[in-house]
């Protein structure tokens, strides 16, 4: 089953009087239990096709199956819910809630999701022992280090179980060793079953995924498969 | 609905953190809620205060009591033409106490001033009522010492005097005054009799407090050998009864009067009506000019609060794209602004009310007052209302934001 159908996706923005494409035509499909990564120059469009992917931003035209339930020409208020239920986003700034603690920012996605506070305290701290923080639950963001506030967002990812993980170049911000921690971290969740697709625009960060997808002028340049095609995720269903 | 108590839980915490964040700017905003709330729940218990006066005194006079006269109170009808109608006499007072049969108790009065003195203290030009003791009947007095003149004392005419509380507390500093001799403009009185106090400045000279009172007859005797018009005094049976009782005061007023059916009375029935319609007309200016000029510094306040509330929800932009990139839907973040902006409003407007209740115990040293129930109700229904009103605006500013947009935002 693809969980994700894009289908001739286009996003024009106006600036001043001339129209940019910043998606031209842009068709692509991806299974469950998939690790994609998309990668392009900047101005290439990959933020904007993020963006669409992770249901932030509509298409000017063309359609998006997500789940194979339509999402291309959904409300602020329907989006707001898939994003909540099917999507976790992992930043490239953390995006933490400054003043919660880690508990607390994990817990929110419940939260908006309506779920009972029992309930939640069990899965944010289920969520926060899988990234191996639940000694710092009580912490807030300026408490924890860059990489230990990035296990925190992918916690928050994770918590309300969503169809695909969405990371936009969460190794930024990063040093290089605590970036390979967060990258094998999400090979541990891409092996436990997670649709995984990365923003990156580093080649070292894209070869951890299985699928390599390079956009270039709003458009797909290349889709191809990684060699060593061993995916124990796969053999686990 | 549980999921909405969630949020709503969930924004409590939330604004109490963001207000908590900022605590130099939250109280500064405050401020001019507490001073705003104060001043409207002072103005309020203030009119109340007044209103309170008012209602005792028109109840120390009789509030069922209706005044025959020979001119009317309230009205627009040329003073000069009542002027020419016939006094309303002692002859036909007896006549009329004679024929009515609803009225409680009928007394005459006639009003004048005097000198009144006891050794060294005197009170000048004090208003005297002359009337007989059924008088007592139409008011509701009561008495710290001693009693009101007899149906005795009355008929013959005595020299026996009944003072209001300030009056006897102007002449006898410490002693008691019952049975002491007092000089009204140099005649020997007795007093017979001292009022409790009444305690309503509004009514002026005509409050009781500020009153003697003694026989007519005697009034006849020495200040009014004129025997001028009388204002008869009707107590009506009850508040029901008042209108009854007035048709038949007039009937019997024209009885006594000799009109012919198709004459016009040549006396006017006045009731407290007419004060209190006087009353509503002057204070009811008062009080709307008094809450709208306090309503204006709590629009300040309002005004305030708003524009911190748009400052905090720009620099807060990031964080509402946060919120919704992981599904806080719109109706979330607005109730998150809002709520904040409610519960600055609520804490400072509970803040304003102890500061009003605490000023309020001042006023009342000078006008019986204190802060109704009622206005507690207002003054927290009207500081949410405010910080709701107020927050309106920032909040769907923030709720209606692009999430990419806001994420974006350094």
């Amino acid at each position: 089953m693809n969980i994700i159908n894009l289908e001739n996706i286009t996003k024009v923005y106006q600036v001043g009087s001339e129209e940019v494409h910043a998606l031209d035509g842009v068709s692509l499909k991806i299974d469950r239990n998939e690790y994609v990564a998309i990668m392009g120059p900047s101005g290439s469009g990959k933020s904007t096709l993020m963006n669409i992917l992770g249901c932030l931003d509509t298409p000017t035209s063309g359609r998006y199956d997500l789940k194979e339930t339509d999402v291309s020409d959904m409300s602020d208020n329907q989006l707001a819910e898939v994003r909540n239920r099917e999507i976790g986003f992992v930043f490239q700034t953390f995006n933490l809630l400054p003043r919660a603690t880690s508990f607390h920012n994990v817990e929110l996605p419940l939260i908006y999701a309506g779920i009972g506070s029992v309930r939640r305290r069990e899965l944010a701290e289920k969520a926060l022992t899988s990234v191996g923080l639940k000694e710092r639950m009580l912490h807030k963001p300026n408490e924890l280090s860059g990489g230990q506030r990035q296990r925190v967002a992918v916690a928050r990812a994770l918590v309300i179980g969503p169809s695909i993980i969405l990371a936009d170049e969460p190794t930024g911000n990063l040093d290089s060793k605590t970036g390979e921690d967060i990258m094998s971290l999400f090979y541990e969740i891409y092996k436990q079953g997670n649709t995984i697709i990365l923003v990156t625009h580093e080649e070292y960060i894209a070869n951890h995924a299985k699928r390599v997808i390079r956009l270039l002028d709003g458009k797909i340049a290349s889709d191809e498969r990684v060699a060593d095609h061993t995916v124990p995720g796969r053999q686990e269903k | 609905m549980r999921l909405h108590l969630f949020e709503w839980k969930e924004g409590l915490l939330i604004s109490l953190a963001a207000i908590r964040a900022n605590k130099a700017r939250s109280l500064l905003t405050m401020l001019g809620i507490v001073i705003g709330i104060c001043s409207v729940a002072l103005m309020a218990t203030a009119i109340n205060g007044i209103d309170k006066a008012f209602v005792s005194g028109i109840s120390s006079l009789g509030a069922d009591n209706l005044y025959i006269d020979k001119y009317a109170w309230f009205s627009n009808e040329d003073f000069f033409l009542m002027r020419n109608r016939k006094n309303v006499s002692m002859d036909q007072f007896e006549r009329f106490q004679k024929l009515a049969k609803l009225p409680l108790a009928v007394a005459p009065t006639i009003l004048s001033g005097h000198k009144v003195l006891f050794g060294e203290n005197y009170v000048e030009g004090t208003l005297t009522t002359g009337t007989t003791d059924g008088y007592v009947r139409t008011t509701n007095f009561n008495f710290v010492r001693g009693r009101f003149f007899t149906a005795l004392e009355s008929n013959g005419a005595r020299n026996v005097a009944v003072l209001g509380s300030e009056v006897a507390a102007h002449l006898f500093e410490r002693q008691d005054p019952l049975a002491k001799e007092v000089k009204i403009d140099g005649i020997p009185f007795r007093v017979v009799g001292v009022l409790e106090k009444q305690g309503s400045n509004l009514l002026g000279n005509f409050n009781p407090d500020n009153q003697v009172y003694m026989p007519i007859g005697t009034v006849f005797k020495y200040f009014r050998r004129d025997r001028d018009t009388v204002t008869i005094v009707v107590r009506a049976p009850s508040t029901q009864m008042i209108a009854a009782t007035k048709e038949e005061a007039i009937g019997m007023m024209r009885r006594v009067r000799g009109l012919m059916y198709d004459e016009k009375d040549d006396f006017s029935v006045n009731t407290q009506e007419g004060l209190t319609e006087n009353y509503n007309q002057v204070v009811g200016v008062i009080k709307i000019v008094g809450l709208f000029i306090t309503g204006l510094s709590l629009l300040v306040g309002a005004i305030g609060i708003m524009n911190i509330m748009f400052v905090s929800v720009k620099e807060r932009t990031r964080e509402i794209g946060i919120r919704k990139a992981i599904g806080a839907k719109r109706r979330t973040i607005m109730g998150q602004f809002l709520t904040e902006a409610a519960l600055i409003c609520l804490i400072g407007g509970l803040v304003g009310l102890l500061l009003a209740i605490g000023l309020s115990m001042v006023i009342n040293k000078f006008l019986p007052t204190s802060v109704q129930l009622n206005t507690v109700f207002l003054a927290i229904s009207i500081s949410l209302l405010t910080g709701i009103v107020s927050g309106l605006a920032p909040a769907w500013t923030a709720a209606k934001m692009d999430p990419v947009e806001a994420l974006r935002y350094e």
